[in-house]
């Protein structure tokens, strides 16, 4: 069962230094989460989510414990050896979408098939599918600016899986929708995560999300203090 | 990717067109304006030359020695011959013959008494040859105020100082006397073709131009000259070359045991020019390398505003994987290429302003008119020039800076935390 592991984590202290101090953002966490899992890391703002999230994600490091994702550890790798397992296997979904202004839908979704040095010609249909998956087939020529905010969200998912990667990282993705929006954001995204076999962890405090979620990790000052399993969420696990 | 990032380029303007637009101007203006500094030194010194020095000057060594006396019996002979050597060996520099000559003007009246007598100094310049530029050098054309232009031997111009001093006007006669090259005395008698007014203070209160011929025949000077005055051909004084040059031309062909053997001078060789001439040069140094500065610190700012500006983009390229050296190095590489966009337009329009400024001249005669009892030597056509650095100098600020700029901006990729860009880019 090991290799079905996306992300472990073994005492996992994060600080950082405020002052001439330290402030500990994470206090000894101990986690693991296997292949497809579709997760939310719970908890009151300030409770350390995105701090964890950034760290599975590689953009910030561990002060104490270990961690991998992905089969890759993440304690001691160069920072080029993180942003190569970023751009393969990781995707990115941020509360504040941030597609690129100037691109159209098509472009910002292509971006990281272009650093992933994929042809041009795979290129286009791969791009196409991925923004068909999210239902904007019709908006592929369109820029950010002409989208409302929940086909802004379903421009920045069809980013983070265009090229299939094996894990999903998302920081509040619906905090700024409303709740049709955030419940149509929430079916793609079970959707995907049933069709891709990816895994998706989300850190948020939104309610409605929770429905969606299978496994509901509760944070609270930087520490695990509830990790639930949930039979009968909307995910439709009997597929 | 790099077609992704041009894409991106072209159409954020504020990337892409603003920048080029500022550097272009910044870069136009930096050009222009050194070329204009440069331009404004060299008519300063250029008023000189024409008048008392060349850009380089032959006499003989004797004459040299006693040059404050203008001691035409010392004066250089076979001139021709000199000048056509002079021409073929040096033809970076055009050569012409000068007489400088002093005495006394004496203005008949209408029963050919004297009317009006004064001191003259007189030039005898080569009017009439093919090929001279002594009207253009001298710009008399434009100065002259009544009359005309001398069309023969006899006609003379002289100054409106000296014309209100003696009371004539253009068409009546004055005779000179003085002394010939031999010390014998002589009278002559000219026609005042016209008046010319320098407009350069006190400098032409005495001054009659004369033509060569006219000089030799009053002085029985035959196929003599005091001099022989050399110009660069734009008229632009290079002080380096010119010493090269006249330093070269002593050590060849002056004989420092014959009093009569040509000796050159360059500009900065006369009364006190060298310290003009240095002056001039740290004014330039000065001045253009502050405007630089200024110029540097504004398109340094840019670089580093368009830089920081772009923080977002920045933390979600790194985000998706990109390496941070990969997305410094488009960052550079963007703001080399706005830079040299920028600096090539800047510079030829910079350049192309610079010279027609050079061949046209700014004329301020009117405020210099009315700022102008003093005696305060100023000219009043202000020119620019076009020297070989014009053509680099912007790329200092429009391609150096902007980059400079963009690597500290980009710096902060390396510095900060991702995470902390990250966050950054989250508001
Ligand atoms: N770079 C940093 N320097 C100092 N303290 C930090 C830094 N980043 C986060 N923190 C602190 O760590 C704690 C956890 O922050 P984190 O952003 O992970 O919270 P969160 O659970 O995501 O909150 P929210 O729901 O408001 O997004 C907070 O108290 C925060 O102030
Ligand atoms: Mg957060």
């Amino acid at each position: 069962m090991e290799n079905s592991l996306v992300v472990t984590i073994k005492n996992l202290v994060k600080q950082f230094p405020v002052g001439g101090d330290y402030f500990t953002a994470l206090k000894d966490i101990n986690l693991n989460i296997t292949k497809g899992e579709f997760t939310g890391l719970i908890g009151p703002s300030g409770s350390g989510k995105t701090t964890l999230l950034n760290i599975i994600g590689g953009l910030d490091s561990p002060t104490k414990g270990k961690v991998s994702a992905l089969g890759n550890s993440l304690n001691d790798t160069s920072h080029n050896v993180r942003a190569r397992l970023r751009r393969k296997h990781m995707g990115f979904i941020f509360q504040s979408y941030n597609l690129l202004p100037v691109y159209t839908v098509f472009e910002n979704v292509e971006l990281p098939l272009i650093l992933n040095n994929v042809e041009m010609k795979k290129r286009k249909a791969i791009v196409k599918e991925a923004v068909a998956s999210v239902g904007l087939s019709n908006k592929l020529d369109s820029r950010p600016n002409m989208l409302s905010g929940g086909e802004c969200q379903r421009t920045a998912i069809a980013r983070a899986i265009v090229h299939q990667p094996g894990l999903v990282l998302a920081d509040e993705p619906t905090a700024n929708l409303d709740a049709e929006n955030s419940h149509h954001i929430m079916k793609i995204l079970t959707d995907l995560n049933q069709k891709l076999d990816t895994s998706f962890i989300f850190a948020t405090h939104d309610e409605k999300i929770m429905d969606y979620l299978r496994r509901i990790i509760h944070l609270d000052d930087g520490q695990i203090t509830e990790d639930e399993f949930i039979k009968n969420s909307k995910v439709d696990t009997s597929k | 990717m790099i077609k992704f990032l041009t894409k991106g380029l072209i159409r954020d303007r504020s990337r892409s067109f603003f920048p080029v637009l500022v550097i272009t101007l910044t870069v136009a203006l930096v050009v222009f304006s050194i070329g204009f500094l440069k331009g404004t030194m060299n008519s300063l010194l250029l008023d000189t030359a024409v008048i008392l020095t060349g850009h380089e000057k032959v006499v003989t060594r004797a004459y040299h020695e006693e040059s404050q006396l203008l001691p035409n019996d010392l004066a250089l002979f076979g001139v021709d011959q000199l000048i056509e050597d002079l021409n073929q060996k040096y033809p970076k520099f055009f050569w012409s013959p000068r007489i400088t000559f002093a005495g006394l003007l004496d203005a008949p009246d209408k029963n050919g008494e004297t009317k009006e007598q004064g001191p003259v100094l007189a030039f005898g310049i080569d009017f009439f040859s093919d090929g001279s530029r002594e009207l253009e050098i001298w710009e008399l054309e434009r100065l002259l105020v009544d009359g005309t232009l001398p069309n023969n031997r006899d006609d003379a111009l002289i100054s409106s100082k000296l014309a209100s001093q003696l009371n004539v006007q253009a068409g009546e006669k004055i005779t000179f006397i003085g002394s010939t090259m031999d010390n014998a005395f002589t009278t002559y008698s000219f026609n005042i073709a016209g008046i010319f007014n320098l407009r350069k203070g006190q400098t032409d209160k005495q001054m009659m131009l004369v033509d060569l011929s006219g000089a030799r025949e009053a002085l029985d000077m035959d196929k003599a000259a005091s001099a022989i005055f050399g110009f660069t051909h734009s008229l632009y004084y290079d002080d380096e070359e010119a010493v090269a040059l006249r330093t070269k031309f002593n050590d060849t062909h002056s004989d420092s045991l014959d009093i009569f053997s040509p000796f050159m001078l360059a500009l900065r060789d006369g009364n006190q020019m060298g310290t003009m001439v240095d002056i001039s040069g740290a004014m330039m140094a000065i001045m253009g390398g502050i405007f630089l500065v200024v110029v540097m610190v504004v398109l340094w700012n840019m670089g580093l505003m368009s830089g920081l500006r772009r923080y977002g983009e920045v933390g979600l390229r790194l985000a998706l994987g990109e390496s941070k050296g990969h997305v410094y190095r488009s960052m550079i590489y963007e703001a080399v290429i706005i830079g040299l966009a920028g600096t090539v337009t800047g510079t030829t329009i910079g350049l192309t302003l610079t010279y027609y400024v050079q061949e046209n001249g700014i004329d301020y005669t009117k405020g210099i008119e009315a700022l102008s009892n003093s005696s305060m030597v100023m000219p009043n056509v202000f020119y620019s020039q076009v020297t070989p650095d014009l053509f680099y100098i912007g790329f200092v600020p429009g391609v150096l800076a902007t980059v400079l700029g963009t690597m500290l901006a980009g710096l902060a990729i390396y510095k900060r935390e991702m995470a902390q860009l990250f966050k950054e880019l989250e508001i």
